[in-house]
């Protein structure tokens, strides 16, 4: 564990659950490390997490922490952002978490805009109950579900979010760690529904069902991949299958959530009072 | 000065949650309780609270809860097919021990069932319907005034007991019009506070009330809650001394409290040799039918029952004792009889006078029940 981010980790709570060589404690440690670039407030942070391998990550992070029910993560966080909008919500999720059980409220979440920042640990499929096909999983790769080859078409979450009208997007992976840290910040920062989605190797499964020897040889899977974003707009629907696009999709500004809803309670607020002067 | 209004039962349950303290309801339309989102909605932002329309069932629960969590006293509020998809996270409200308040307007079932009239099937959803063993209480009001006042205790009994109260009325009461009387003030309860001289451990209580005292998010605290079995720290724990503990402290904070939460309403007990139990609509018509058999000379008396889960076992034994039956009237097939034949210990004749026809019982219906005993 890199000491920079210790006052981040709930020491006391190590070691962890996850395998060896598992991808999640790099994305942690990119996310604290975004963390630390933003300052962010310790005691003004809650961090939501639904049910599976990512899920357990907030039990290990130094922050009020919420591990809900599976899928629901950002349901319950957005009654936290709501009833408490000074607070920063960060919701960590898994691809089955977030895309499957929980799709809904990814979806409306997106669409309302609301101030939180969704990280999903995307490993292609559910860790936590031996390695079942997600919604991410590839066309074509092995799972304890997919014996014979996964038949159904993968979803691109990105897309997801972007066609449902979440403010931020962006995609990196467990390889390019930098680039998690900078879309997390950037996430972090925007006032409005923020996806990063993180491809990352889970070997204890998705690797041993498809014949990864290594977690190297995994995270190079990853790499040899991914393409930018620049990349892809040069490439047809064809040479995109099985390739992960990274880079941002979505950044802009566009009226949020909870802030829209607090204007209207200040209209009322002085409506009623403009009505209470011409009483008088 | 207390207001009088002449109001459905949905809109007095809004009126006594918002005195009651309610700053925030997640809700999704569903028949019919629908008139209690739609009335927070309009209410809400004027007194600075929130209303959120979810995207279903399930974020409406999950909703309320993260907004409790942060210290704002909230409600959801559904019917049937609702309550049936809000189970789940009640069990994490219960198990996390999260203040919070569902109403449920039961309508017929199962399934869709009849979405626009009046059942009382949910009694044992009401306390089954999440897995595993899990506290809650659940509220039985039988008119307008009492969906105001009921509202108001199932957000103390919560904030209290740190546990989901669950306002199971009907569509009956729901709907039905009738004058009330709306306080300025109500006796509010709020959530127990940490005694800053001791380490604030998050699942320990610090007295014998059995109930940890309660930090909001945002304090500084950096508390963790999870639906995981976890120890008096707030963390996952398969420890079997552990696990064991927590569970018994949960059952015990309700059932070691049950004269401070129970209460029930008795009808000319003192003489009666047949007595009917009910609760909710059924109450109202069976209290016509007892009314009727008095004026004829026939010893029958009432308990109305309010409190039903945790449920008045020991209420329900003395009455067994003193009666020679128990007629046990609700709109189901007899969810709340067995709890009376349970309770009662074979001390008494017990008979049933149910109805599931999507019809309020009738008074006539009831009272030919006393007339064939």
């Amino acid at each position: 564990m890199n000491k920079k981010y210790l006052e981040y980790y709930r020491a006391e709570r190590l070691p962890h659950i996850w395998c060896p060589g598992c991808g999640n404690g790099i994305i942690l440690n990119s996310i604290f490390e975004a963390f630390r670039k933003v300052n962010i407030d310790k005691e003004k942070t809650v961090i939501v997490s639904g049910i599976g391998c990512s899920s357990r990550a907030p039990l290990y992070m130094n922050f009020d922490t919420l591990h809900t029910t599976h899928g629901r993560a950002i349901a319950f966080a957005t009654g936290i952002k709501m009833s408490k909008p000074e607070l920063n919500v960060v919701v960590i999720t898994g691809d089955g978490d977030a895309s499957a059980i929980g799709g809904n409220h990814l979806i409306h979440a997106s669409r309302r805009n609301i101030d939180l920042t969704v990280i999903c640990f995307n490993n292609f499929n559910y860790g936590m109950t031996n390695g079942q096909y997600s919604p991410t999983t590839l066309r074509g790769y092995y799972t304890t579900t997919s014996v014979y080859g996964f038949i159904e078409r993968p979803f691109d979450l990105c897309k997801l979010t972007e066609g449902a009208g979440a403010t931020y997007v962006a995609r990196a992976t467990t390889y390019h760690t930098k680039l998690i840290t900078n879309y997390v910040e950037k996430g972090l920062k925007n006032k409005g529904f923020s996806f990063i989605d993180v491809i990352t190797q889970c070997p204890t499964y998705f690797g041993r069902k498809n014949k990864f020897k290594t977690v190297a040889s995994m995270v190079k899977w990853i790499k040899d991949n991914s393409v930018t974003k620049k990349q892809s707009e040069a490439m047809d629907e064809k040479e995109l299958e099985g390739k992960f696009v990274i880079g941002e999709f979505v950044n802009k500004t566009l009226p949020e959530y909870t802030e829209e809803y607090d204007k209207l309670i200040e209209s009322l607020k002085k409506e009623s009072q403009k009505h209470a002067e011409t009483k008088v | 000065m207390a207001r009088v209004e002449f109001i459905q039962g949905n809109r007095a349950c809004v009126e006594g949650a918002i005195a009651a303290g309610m700053r925030f309801f997640a809700g999704y339309p569903i028949t019919p309780s629908t008139e209690i989102a739609e009335l927070a909605s309009e209410m809400l932002p004027k007194v600075g609270g929130k209303y959120i329309q979810m995207e279903d069932e399930i974020a409406s629960m999950a909703a309320v809860i993260g907004a409790s969590l942060t210290g704002v006293k909230s409600m959801t509020a559904t019917s049937g097919p609702g309550f049936s998809l809000k189970q789940e996270n009640i069990g994490f409200a219960s198990f996390t021990e999260v203040p919070c308040v569902i109403i449920n307007v039961m309508r017929g079932g199962p399934s869709t069932g009849l979405p626009t009239l009046p059942a009382q099937s949910d009694v044992m959803q009401a306390k089954w319907g999440s897995h595993g063993d899990h506290p809650v209480i659940a509220l039985a009001p039988a008119s307008v005034d009492e969906m105001f006042h009921f509202t108001v205790k199932a957000f103390n009994l919560a904030e209290k007991y740190r546990v989901p109260v669950i306002l199971l009325t009907d569509e009956v009461i729901a709907h039905m019009r009738e004058k009330i009387e709306i306080p300025d003030k109500v006796e509010t309860v709020n959530r127990k506070r940490p005694d800053k001289t001791e380490e604030f451990i998050p699942y320990q209580s610090q007295d014998d009330s059995l109930v940890p005292p309660m930090v909001n998010f945002g304090e500084g605290y950096k508390i963790n809650v999870t639906g995981l079995t976890h120890d008096i720290y707030g963390f996952p724990t398969l420890n079997p001394e552990k696990v064991q503990q927590l569970q018994q402290r949960l059952y015990d904070k309700i059932h070691k409290n049950l004269d401070d939460i129970i209460s029930y309403k008795e009808y000319f007990i003192e003489d009666a040799e047949i007595v009917i139990v009910s609760f909710g609509s059924s109450a109202r018509s069976s209290y016509e039918a007892v009314c009727e058999a008095r004026k004829e000379g026939i010893k029958v008396g009432m308990l109305v029952l309010t409190t039903i889960w945790p449920f008045p076992d020991n209420v329900i034994r003395k009455l067994a004792e003193r009666a020679k039956k128990i007629i046990v009237v609700e709109m189901n097939m007899g969810q709340i009889l067995l709890e009376v034949e349970r309770a009662s210990r074979g001390r008494c004749d017990i008979v049933s006078c149910l109805q599931v026809n999507g019809e309020l019982i009738s008074p006539d219906t009831v009272y030919n029940r006393i007339k064939e005993l």
